[in-house]
């Protein structure tokens, strides 16, 4: 293992090297590889985007292959192709960072701001596996990329203000941009109340306040080669999981990097970029709060990544080649105490993650092959080592209450591989590909202690025998364009094998008070999910459009239940009006009744909703200054609704007015 | 001689020192290191120390190392035999407790060891009182004192009236420093047959059923019935605490027949055994 990270590491420096050797002055790369799915910031013609100040969560809630479960307002944690987490791999700009709840209170998007972003890439399936390994898809949230405009100083001002929850947000981004030099500074402070759901219910422990900062900056040491150098800090206090029994008095991360970026078109190298890191998170859940609890407790967590990648690409030929070494180690701990009614007990303590590491290194290598003008074949494959290790006495000796002969360590092999053929033509495109990909059990998965589920009400146990879950994957394409018409429909199908997931165990007593039981996770010899989406557009006339998608989902387990959190029947449908200066859209979404529920997984039915919102977008310009409004409202008819993804039923939002102003001044 | 070669020559002799000194202290080896003195047992002839890791006794099982100095000569005897028998006075009778013999420590020269388990004491600790009896190449000495019993902060030990109308004596002895795992658990449990005399019970089996009832009243898994071991004459099982914090160890004792003598299951309408150890980390 450790020759493998010095050969990395090594690898790593001399592409430093070479690159620094080379240095040549010739004409701007502009081919870049082509993002799934882009969202990017102050578009306005993205009728995706109703607020320019909208979180990250609001953003990916837009997209067609994303879902995110609701546990409270905020920290919401996305679903892909009905999988989540563990199943995903979430990185920022090609950096690991793992969140530090045990209760999943804090995915990675929780972390980041829209400000620091550029854009959000997703992958599918084995599409994801750019970074890490996955079985549903992976998400990467990008930094922006080095921008020496010599654009000069740039001031942005974002304001917002949304009825519902008395949710106030402000950010401000001041960019500095030379020829050789940039520095860029940008601050979003959001604060909300609890919200109303429909008809004016107030939705308690819904609040939440965060604020984050960010700095980045580059130099150009030549033509060719770039130093950048990237800080986020994001700290959330006094976040409410009306969902949940717990909320969280503290989420902060620190999210740094040091990178260097080399792109020459002239050689065969054509960019070659290289990036350390390092991420602390330190999460804080308690229930001081809440005034009605059987027993007090604290739940800290902390989870530490250091890391480091190296991606280059060339092309040669009909090939487009991208390659990707990475490697990170992670630590991750949690621990609970629980201070009894009873003064003169002592005070309960437990390691509810005991201070795992994780060492992972990996290659990816990824080739487009153009077989005609108008067909690719891309394969890319992913090949990495995973060695875990548990490094508290107390952990360990813990998890041999369960496990006697549990071994300190435990490597995992994995591989990924998939291939899809596309062909473009004017008015059509197809696509078809087929993927193999295998995943690590999470930390919670394989070494968890007593973490309590409010979802069914169980107390889980990890399983540190547990095998590799492995997915075989299909997935379809197919678009119909003509002038005014557009019709697409997307696929995927996954045949999942050794899936994990809790298996109630009657022999054992729950820790937590009021729980039905212990779960332990298990595999189940296969899962199946599969989904499907139809996506159609029509123009009425340049600026009037209406466009609208329809989803079915399913998912089912060899033990003959359903799984939980998977989709039902969705439609989104929406009339767009839109010219240069001025938007408005009236869109109309909804799901159907959640017939497929699985109630042995602790779902209960989730009524069919349907709801209209309704959203305005003008631009002005003033001198050299520009203007963005947004403003619309949400829910127009107050509808009080819940659904399949809401944590415990939470109501969602009620009727909300929202009004963003962002000012860009030159 | 030039500096050079002094400094060197001087660190050299620096470091024999010290190494020198270190050999001495070796040397002298203390045989009752890491234990702290209970009391001092006097008669005319000799002093017996007591100690004990905590340097006090305590309700429950006490590990209790001795020494037995010549007053005259101020040297620890080697070849003692001795014996010991505590009383409780209550109001209107006297009772003893349950104790081993007393044998010399293993690899030890001067140090005598044996437990002695104090099932009970007044409020202010008094009570008991140790007899000693010894004899040092035939000749018979006995000494005597009043002791302080302290009371264990958690019910390390009870006595009870089981179904059979036999009075026993059950006491924790390991573990000593739980562990968030599984945990040796050590119990000695002894028959009063007599007010002085408390026989090991052999062949029982006592169920056990760990809980929290600081946390309404969870379990813990994979824990072991205690069973009896011939060569240590006590009773282990596996306790597994999934936590720290106070721990109720709720106890069924069944005889040789597997007939109940004292304590209940725990279920939904009784949250505790009759019979029952206390634990707390």
């Amino acid at each position: 293992m450790k020759k493998l990270i010095t050969f990395c590491i090594s690898l790593l420096f001399s592409g430093f090297t070479f690159a620094q050797e080379k240095e040549q002055a010739t004409i701007k790369d502009t081919t870049k590889l082509k993002e799934v799915i882009v969202l990017s910031r102050r578009k306005l013609s993205n009728h995706r985007q109703q607020k320019t100040l909208s979180s990250i969560d609001d953003y990916l809630e837009k997209s067609n292959k994303i879902t995110m479960i609701k546990r409270g307002n905020y920290a919401w944690e996305p679903s892909i192709n009905n999988m989540n987490s563990e199943r995903l791999n979430v990185t920022i700009d090609g950096m690991q960072i793992f969140g530090a709840c045990t209760d999943k209170m804090d995915p990675i998007t929780s972390y980041v701001d829209v400000s620091n972003l550029e854009k959000v890439s997703i992958g599918s399936g084995q599409a994801g596996t750019e970074n890490g390994h996955c079985v549903g898809g992976g998400i990467d949230l990008q930094l922006p990329t080095s921008k020496f405009h010599e654009s000069g100083l740039k001031t942005s001002v974002d304001l917002g203000y949304e009825t519902n929850g008395n949710y106030r947000t402000a950010g401000l981004d001041l960019e500095y941009s030379g020829n050789r030099f940039y520095i860029s500074t940008d601050g979003v402070f959001r604060k909300s109340d609890n919200y109303d759901a429909g008809r004016h219910n107030e939705v308690m422990y819904s609040q939440f306040q965060k604020y984050n900062i960010s700095l980045q900056t580059g130099y150009k040491l030549s033509e060719n080669n770039t130093i950048d150098a990237n800080i986020i800090y994001d700290r959330a206090t006094d976040v409410g999981y009306p969902a949940l029994p717990m909320d969280v008095s503290l989420a902060k991360a620190l999210i740094t990097s040091i990178s260097h970026n080399y792109s020459n078109d002239s050689t065969f190298i054509k960019s070659l970029e290289s990036k350390i890191y390092l991420n602390t998170i330190t999460h804080f859940m308690d229930d001081s709060k809440r005034p009605d609890v059987p027993i007090r407790m604290d739940m800290p967590g902390w989870s530490d990544t250091y890391g480091f990648y190296s991606k280059a690409t060339t092309s040669f030929n009909k090939h487009k080649l991208a390659l990707n070494l990475n490697g990170y180690y992670n630590r991750s701990l949690a621990e609970m105490t629980m201070f009894p009614n009873n003064p003169n007990q002592p005070d309960m303590f437990m390691l509810t993650w005991p201070d795992v590491r994780t060492l992972y290194s990996g290659i990816f290598a990824k080739d487009a092959y153009a077989l005609s003008k108008n067909e690719t074949i891309t394969t890319s494959l992913r090949l990495g080592y995973q060695h875990n290790k548990v490094a508290s006495d107390i952990g360990l000796e813990s998890l041999k209450i369960f496990y006697p002969e549990i071994n300190t360590t435990k490597n995992h092999f994995l591989t990924s591989l998939s291939s899809d053929y596309t062909l473009k033509k004017q008015s059509y495109n197809v696509s078809f590909g087929i993927g193999y990909g295998e995943r690590a059990p999470s930390v919670s998965e394989a070494y968890g202690f007593f973490l309590f589920n409010s979802f069914d009400n169980y107390d889980y146990i990890g399983n540190p025998n547990l095998k590799q879950e492995k997915a075989i994957e299909f997935n379809a394409k197919a678009n119909y364009n003509t002038n005014t018409f557009h019709i697409g429909l997307e696929t995927s199908y996954f045949h999942i094998m050794n899936y994990i997931i809790g298996d109630i165990d009657a022999t054992i007593n729950s820790m937590t008070i009021g729980a039905n039981g212990v779960r332990v996770y298990k595999t189940l010899s296969n899962a199946t999910i599969f989904d499907a989406y139809l996506n159609t557009s029509y123009k009425f006339s340049k600026s009037f459009s209406v466009n609208g998608t329809i989803g079915y989902n399913y998912g089912k387990g060899s033990n003959d239940k359903n799984l939980p959190l998977i989709k039902p029947f969705s439609y989104i449908a929406e009339l767009s009006y839109s010219k240069k200066k001025f938007n408005t859209a009236l869109q109309f979404e909804g799901n159907g009744n959640q017939s497929q529920y699985s109630n042995f997984y602790g779902e209960d039915e989730t009524a069919a909703y349907g709801l209209l919102n309704l959203n305005f977008g003008n631009v002005f310009y003033k001198n050299k200054n520009k203007f963005i409004l947004k403003y619309g409202v949400e829910n127009l008819l107050d509808e009080t609704y819940s659904t399949y993804a809401n944590w415990n039923n939470i109501p969602r939002q009620g009727r909300n007015f929202y009004a963003n102003i962002s000012m860009i001044l030159y | 001689m030039n500096l050079k070669y002094i400094i060197p020559i001087l660190f050299i002799t620096l470091f024999l020192t010290s190494c020198s000194n270190d050999d001495d202290e070796a040397l002298i080896t203390n045989e009752v290191e890491g234990l702290l003195q209970i009391q001092e047992i006097t008669n005319s002839t000799h002093t017996i120390e007591l100690f004990s890791k905590s340097g006090m006794f305590t309700t429950g099982y006490n590990t209790i190392s001795m020494r037995l100095k010549d007053n005259e000569t101020d040297s620890y005897i080697e070849n003692a035999s001795l014996s010991w028998m505590p009383m409780m006075q209550m109001p209107n009778m006297q009772h003893s407790c349950p104790k081993s013999s007393i044998t010399k420590a293993i690899g030890k020269d001067t140090v005598y060891k044996g437990f002695i388990i104090y099932q009970m004491t007044n409020t202010d600790g008094t009570g008991w009182t140790l007899n000693l009896q010894y004899s040092i190449d035939d000749i018979d000495y006995t000494a005597s004192s009043s002791i302080i019993v302290n009371q264990s902060d958690s019910q390390n030990v009870t006595s009870f009236m089981g179904s059979d109308q036999s009075r026993y004596v059950v006491a924790l002895i390991e573990p000593n420093n739980p562990i968030i795992g599984i945990n040796d658990l050590i119990v000695g449990i002894y028959k009063m047959e007599t007010m002085v005399a408390f026989p090991e019970v052999t062949n029982y089996t006592i169920a056990l059923d760990p809980r929290m009832p600081g946390m309404g009243n969870h379990s813990s898994p994979n824990n072991t019935d205690l069973s009896y071991n011939a060569a240590d004459h006590l009773y282990h099982a596996n306790l597994s605490l999934t936590m720290s914090g106070y721990w109720v160890l709720n106890l069924k004792l069944m005889n040789d027949q597997d007939e109940v003598l004292k304590g209940e299951d725990v279920t939904e309408n009784n949250d505790q055994s009759s019979f029952y150890l206390e634990l707390e980390f």
